[in-house]
């Protein structure tokens, strides 16, 4: 029987993966498959909670936070993509004509 | 329980509006491509008529949607802020979208859903609903900053946001994770019944700094505004002016119905952090702007300068900080709708003729715009008797009161650092010979929201009471 520390500790480890990933990795690409480990780490968690807690709360959160997530990956992928056409990279450290 | 959804849908008209709105120029467009100026009129009479249902549906709290959200007051207020931005934002892109030739229907309907997303933020009596709402304002944002999605800057604007804000995102949903692990509910009614019990809990705390983190980057606080600057300089000049307004109105709509409104930790260390936040948001934002060349970059920083200001009234916790909260926001929001209104009139096609020395000389070939520009300065700055000097006075003076003298006597010392950069713009335009190449056409709709706005920023700074009634009504 795995506890729900477990499943707390497994998420909180992924998320810091995520977080991680988004400070040092430098492909756009790259970072939003970070932030989308983060986002699927808090989904793990709230149903983790949820399980505990034998509420049903969490469970509902998780389905708006895949549909959030989808939206997201939709913009997100057609910004990286017009971004492309223009600069030809998807590097984070080029795309740099804005700054003080 | 019986659900009576007749009225659950009536006191939440105003969102089913603006949403319908939203849905009704998806159709226009479907239907008819390119139909710009359909539906430009389509949003505006949308907007509208939220605003006469949030009268007519008046201002007793009521929940609805099983205490999901809570028409009252507060909602009351910052849906008039947001259908006020909304409609002059709307009013002053139209010219400017035709100037920069991206005059497409999907600007207006991206203006509608952000909006929708704001009043959710409003209405939202539960975490879940400031996470919809949340995303459901940004979301629409990300594309509104790369509208120009020819133009390098505005697609590396969008980039950016796009990246730091869904990181955000990750921080605002463990942070609600680990509140709702640790209260077992979600809703800030019964959080705020509960508070006491869980205020020092370990895991509370770290989802309540998670939250922090996520609120702050929102509404562009030191340490996390880094985007600010660069999102606010590469979108177009009027989703920059959008942004800087309706959004971080937003995002103090739900920082304070979560931090103030649920969570009492006034006087407590979580109060401290929030003064900090204010602290380095005030000096930082103020002292880079004095550096700034660019001006939509200067009021960017400015208006990280301004997230300090209202934090102020945030860390001081009591009623006078909650009540400058809300002046302020309303003070600065119609300021900065029209002072980004005269530059995204007077940028040229090129997203050129946005720099200081642009404005040399301006007040001798555009003497109205040029007054009404120095009015906003003034107002930015806090000199009475316009609408910011109240803004600030409200907030210092709820810092005095919460014990927290030191942060007022930051704020006003910074506030005289940041007269500097803004009166440097009326001298210029005033006291120096330009290049007279400055080609301005602006449109009635222009204009006509740009004085008022510049009426509203004079009306409010003479007879502040009219905003402090509303806003002790809130309370």
């Amino acid at each position: 029987m795995i506890s729900v520390e477990q499943y707390l500790a497994l998420s909180a480890v992924m998320f810091v993966i995520g977080v991680v990933g988004v400070l040092v990795r430098r492909n756009a690409i790259i970072v939003f498959m970070s932030i989308e480990l983060m986002l699927n780490s808090v989904n793990l968690t709230l149903v983790a909670f949820s399980a505990y807690l034998g509420d049903v709360t969490g469970q509902m959160l998780v389905f708006f936070v895949m549909t959030v997530a989808a939206a997201e990956a939709a913009v997100g992928l057609a910004i990286i993509i017009a971004l492309y056409r223009i600069r030809q990279t998807v590097n984070i450290d080029d795309i740099n004509i804005l700054k003080w | 329980m019986e659900n009576n959804y007749l009225a659950d849908l009536w006191n939440s008209s105003p969102i089913v509006c603006v949403v319908l709105t939203g849905l009704v120029l998806l159709l226009v467009e479907s239907v008819r491509r390119g139909s710009g100026r359909l539906s430009y009129a389509v949003s505006l009479v949308g907007l509208a008529s939220a605003g006469v249902l949030i009268v007519a549906v008046g201002d007793v709290a009521q929940p609805a949607f099983n205490n999901m959200i809570v028409q009252g007051p507060y909602a009351q207020f910052f849906t008039v802020i947001f259908l006020v931005t909304g409609i002059l934002t709307i009013l002053l892109s139209r010219g400017y979208l035709d100037r920069q030739g991206i005059h497409r229907s999907e600007y207006y309907l991206l203006v509608v859903f952000a909006i929708s997303g704001m009043m959710l933020l409003a209405y939202a009596m539960d975490l879940i609903v400031v996470f919809l709402g949340i995303e459901l304002m940004s979301i629409c944002l990300y594309i509104l900053a790369g509208f120009m999605r020819t133009r390098g800057t505005s697609m590396e604007a969008a980039l950016k946001y796009f990246l730091l804000g869904a990181f955000a995102t990750g921080f605002l949903l463990y942070g609600i994770a680990l509140i709702y692990g640790s209260t077992g509910t979600t809703n800030l009614e019964q959080i705020a019944k509960s508070f006491a019990e869980h205020s020092a809990s370990p895991m509370f705390l770290v989802g309540v700094s998670f939250l922090l983190v996520a609120f702050a980057f929102k509404v562009a606080a030191v340490p996390f505004h880094m985007w600010a600057p660069d999102v606010y300089e590469g979108a177009p000049t009027m989703v920059t002016a959008f942004m800087s307004t309706g959004v971080k109105a937003a995002g103090f709509a739900a920082f304070v119905a979560v931090f103030m409104r649920s969570f009492q930790y006034a006087g407590s260390p979580v109060n401290d952090v929030l003064a900090a936040i204010a602290a380095a948001s005030m000096i930082i934002g103020n002292v880079t702007a004095l550096a700034q060349v660019n001006l939509k970059r200067m009021l960017a920083y400015s208006s990280v300068a301004h997230a300090g200001y209202i934090l102020v009234g945030l860390a001081a916790g009591n009623a006078d900080g909650f009540m400058g909260i809300l002046f302020y926001l309303v003070a600065y929001v119609v300021v900065n709708v029209g002072a980004f209104g005269i530059l995204s009139l007077v940028e040229d096609s090129n997203g050129q003729k946005l720099s200081y020395d642009d404005y040399a000389g301006f007040s001798a070939q555009r003497p109205f715009l040029a007054a009404l520009m120095s009015i906003f300065m003034f107002s930015l700055a806090g000199i009475p008797p316009f609408a910011g000097f109240f803004g600030k006075y409200y907030v210092f003076l709820a810092a005095v009161k919460a014990d927290m003298i030191w942060l007022a006597v930051l704020g006003v010392l910074t506030s005289l650092v940041s007269v500097y950069y803004y009166l440097r713009l009326v001298i210029l335009m005033y006291f120096r010979e330009g290049s007279g190449d400055v080609a301005v056409r602006p449109t009635w709709a222009a204009m006509l929201s740009i004085g008022f706005a510049a009426y509203l920023v004079i009306q409010f700074g003479i007879f502040p009471s009219i905003v402090v009634d509303a806003a002790l009504k809130v309370f």
